[in-house]
């Protein structure tokens, strides 16, 4: 029997609480920061919560800038690329995890590699080979480009959860007469659920909040992206307009909140208990 | 039901698709030729509200007026137009015309990425817009650029806190010189208020700007081999300040690692009686001063003279335009006057309009526009914009260094050897 001692039962709880406290901060700050006035965000002493409840930012963030827009044309591009990146790196993450070969161990390398080039070094090639393709300015060039981007990570994250399934699942369903792409469509994919998710979630969370790309390769303000329009705020001397900006990001976080929330479910493991015998 | 869910299939990625052609259709936007109108993309920096409604209503009148040539509002922002625009230029997809400001446009022209307005410009234009103003986008014989808005320095002061000290305000017709400045300042710090706070976060602009007040120009031969120098004249502003700090203790050493913005809080807290600061701050204190606090703008700090150096924000055209006239009659339009009026007032900045700083609007002393408008006669060309590798020099070295200097980290000495040896190591190799 392992039982906690009840010191150490409250020492885990108050640990949890603080990593709560931790975590929740940021975004009670953008709460309240969202709903102060001006004179308010002005005082020397910051209030937690705001005396004069305020939902002017609110109203002004909505009225200057298009925000719902903003943020359909992000889950659009978002989504995509989440879908793409996931349907892509499956199959190669499984054979990469599977074939040992010098081309899967090349593979593996060149993954790595990709990894190393910074946004600002790729950008102007990128920008002038989306241009001549007449990618410039679209969504489906810039869901290329995310895609691009976050499928090495994704790639290398997949392929470590195929690498934990055992083999003799498979060999069990060969026996059966699945072939190759049965195996993976109905024995491989549900195992990899976690995995799936949480390159899902990577790569839908990395588009969300892209920057520099989005400012480079879209310019009509009908297909800009949030982090385009929340910029927006943000002025000369990096002066910024706090209210509107707060309230501007908090509704920019909600559908990104909802996605966690109905996805984070799927990221728990225990899929494979009692699966094999051993 | 596995056709099914193939039709549902194609059917998602057929609308996904079409999803991700919206746009494609709206790049391009030349025309011109065949009784089309020419369209024209015209990139703005504004971002208050204000502005960005005068930046509207001014180019919607236009397209009213103009259906022959039609504009289309691009919205950029201050903190990545240069990689933007360096990126559109190289693509060949730069807007026709776009907002940013003198010192940036040096290196465009050198790289060929601007167009020269001087075959373009009409009198009227040339003549309304002040000489000084002209100065910081002409470069050689060619205007890279048609400045319209500017900032100077002046003195934000808590009149409450100066009244109760007995101290009788300076007007515009005779201003503190910085001896006066420091005198008041020492006399205003008490027990828990200083008498002034400077925000010297990143001071390296301001610095070089209100050097101008006492002939200090920071490099020789600007617009050629440019060199650094810290004689006498660079040395007073950065001397005087160091001295409220460390000998008088008259400036709050918060202002250090302070923006302007960041001094408003302990401003309104009456934690600093004065606070020296672009006049764009105006709009901040109009904003945020809680109710009942009474601020006044006080006139520019006086040294040798009133002359501060001033960069301006521009409008330019790209070379790459297939409109070049209609693209500089759209900033005629767009910088008569009456609209540098509300674009001025928009940002709460300088107009460079002769014109348009007579109007009442921004005279107005209630918010301090008669002391701001006041200081256009004394804006003068920062010299440091014609140097080639300022940015660096100012990035890598002098911020840097000023930001020890005030933290009485190093001695003037000290600066004076970062700035000049350092920093015409930088120089130099922008001059090969």
């Amino acid at each position: 029997m392992n039982r906690s001692t009840p010191v150490g039962t409250t020492l885990k709880y108050v640990a949890l609480a603080a990593y709560l406290v931790f975590l929740a901060f940021p975004l009670f700050w953008l709460i309240s920061t969202s709903l102060k006035t001006p004179q308010e965000l002005a005082l020397i002493d910051p209030t937690w919560i705001p005396n004069d409840i305020t939902f002017d930012n609110f109203r002004a963030a909505f009225d200057e800038q298009p925000i719902v827009r903003s943020m359909l044309n992000t889950l659009l591009v978002a989504g995509v690329s989440c879908v793409v990146t996931v349907v892509l790196s499956i199959p190669a993450a499984y054979v990469m995890a599977r074939y040992r070969s010098v081309l899967s161990r090349m593979t593996l390398v060149w993954v790595l590699l990709s990894q190393i080039f910074p946004f600002i070094l790729v950008i102007i090639p990128l920008f002038l080979l989306l241009r001549d393709l007449g990618l410039y300015d679209t969504y489906l060039g810039l869901i290329a480009v995310y895609v691009v981007w976050s499928m090495p990570f994704a790639l290398w994250m997949l392929r470590s959860y195929v690498e934990t399934i055992p083999i003799e699942l498979e060999e069990a369903a060969a026996m059966d007469g699945a072939t190759k792409v049965r195996t993976l469509r109905s024995v491989i994919a549900p195992l990899l659920a976690p995995g799936v998710v949480a390159a899902g979630l990577f790569a839908f969370v990395s588009a969300w909040n892209e920057f520099l790309f989005a400012l480079v390769l879209i310019r009509d303000p009908e297909l800009q992206t949030l982090s385009l329009t929340l910029v927006k705020f943000i002025g000369a001397e990096g002066v910024a307009r706090l209210g509107p900006l707060a309230a501007a990001s908090l509704v920019a976080t909600i559908p990104s909140l909802i996605f966690f929330a109905v996805m984070q479910r799927r990221l728990t493991g225990g899929l494979l208990g009692g699966a094999v015998k051993s | 039901m596995r056709s099914m869910r193939i039709v549902a299939l194609a059917a998602a990625t057929g609308l996904v698709l079409a999803a991700c052609g919206g746009g494609d259709d709206e790049t391009g936007g030349d025309g011109g030729s065949g009784g089309e109108p020419v369209e024209l993309t015209f990139q703005t920096l504004a971002w208050q509200t204000a502005a960005v409604e005068a930046n509207e209503a001014i180019v919607d009148a236009w397209n009213e007026a103009n259906p022959d040539i039609q504009v289309e509002l691009l919205q950029g922002d201050w903190n990545n137009v240069h990689d933007q625009l360096m990126t559109s230029f190289e693509g060949g997809t730069a807007p026709d015309v776009f907002h940013y400001e003198s010192t940036v446009l040096q290196d465009f022209g050198d790289r060929g990425n601007v167009l020269d307005l001087s075959e373009y410009l009409s009198d009227e234009i040339r003549d309304d817009i002040r000489e000084g103003a002209w100065d910081t986008a002409t470069f050689g014989d060619a205007v890279y650029g048609v400045p319209f808005l500017q900032e100077s320095q002046v003195v934000f002061a808590n009149r409450t806190l100066l009244e109760a000290a007995g101290v009788t305000l300076p007007t515009v017709d005779d201003p503190w010189t910085w001896d006066e400045f420091a005198d008041v300042a020492a006399q205003l710090t008490t027990e828990g208020q200083f008498g002034a706070v400077i925000p010297l976060n990143a001071p390296a602009n301001r610095i070089l700007n209100l050097a101008r007040n006492f002939g200090g120009d920071y490099f020789t031969d600007p617009a050629g081999e440019a060199q650094a120098v810290f004689d006498a004249a660079e040395q007073e502003v950065p001397r005087r300040i160091h001295e409220m700090l460390y000998t008088d203790r008259s400036a709050s050493p918060d202002g250090i690692g302070m923006s302007s913005a960041d001094a408003l809080p302990g401003f309104f807290a009456g934690q600093y009686a004065m606070l020296p600061g672009a006049i764009w701050l105006r709009q901040q204190l109009v904003e945020q001063a809680p109710d009942g606090f009474d601020w006044v703008t006080l006139p520019a700090l006086e040294g040798d003279s009133s002359a501060q150096g001033a960069v301006s924000q521009t409008l330019s055209v790209s070379a790459s335009t297939e409109h070049p006239e209609e693209a500089v009659q759209f900033i005629e339009f767009f910088l008569n006057a009456e609209n540098q009026v509300q674009l001025a007032a928009g940002d709460w900045l300088l107009p460079t309009s002769q014109e348009a700083a007579q109007s009442p609007e921004l005279n107005d002393p209630a918010t301090g526009w008669d002391v701001a408008t006041a200081t256009a006669d004394d804006l003068e060309m920062a010299p440091f914009q014609q140097v080639k590798g300022f940015e660096e020099w100012k990035s890598r070295i002098a911020n840097p260094a000023f930001q020890e200097y005030f933290s009485d980290q190093i001695s003037l000495e000290e600066l004076g050897t970062k700035l000049v040896d350092e920093g015409n190591a930088v120089l130099e190799r922008y001059q090969r």
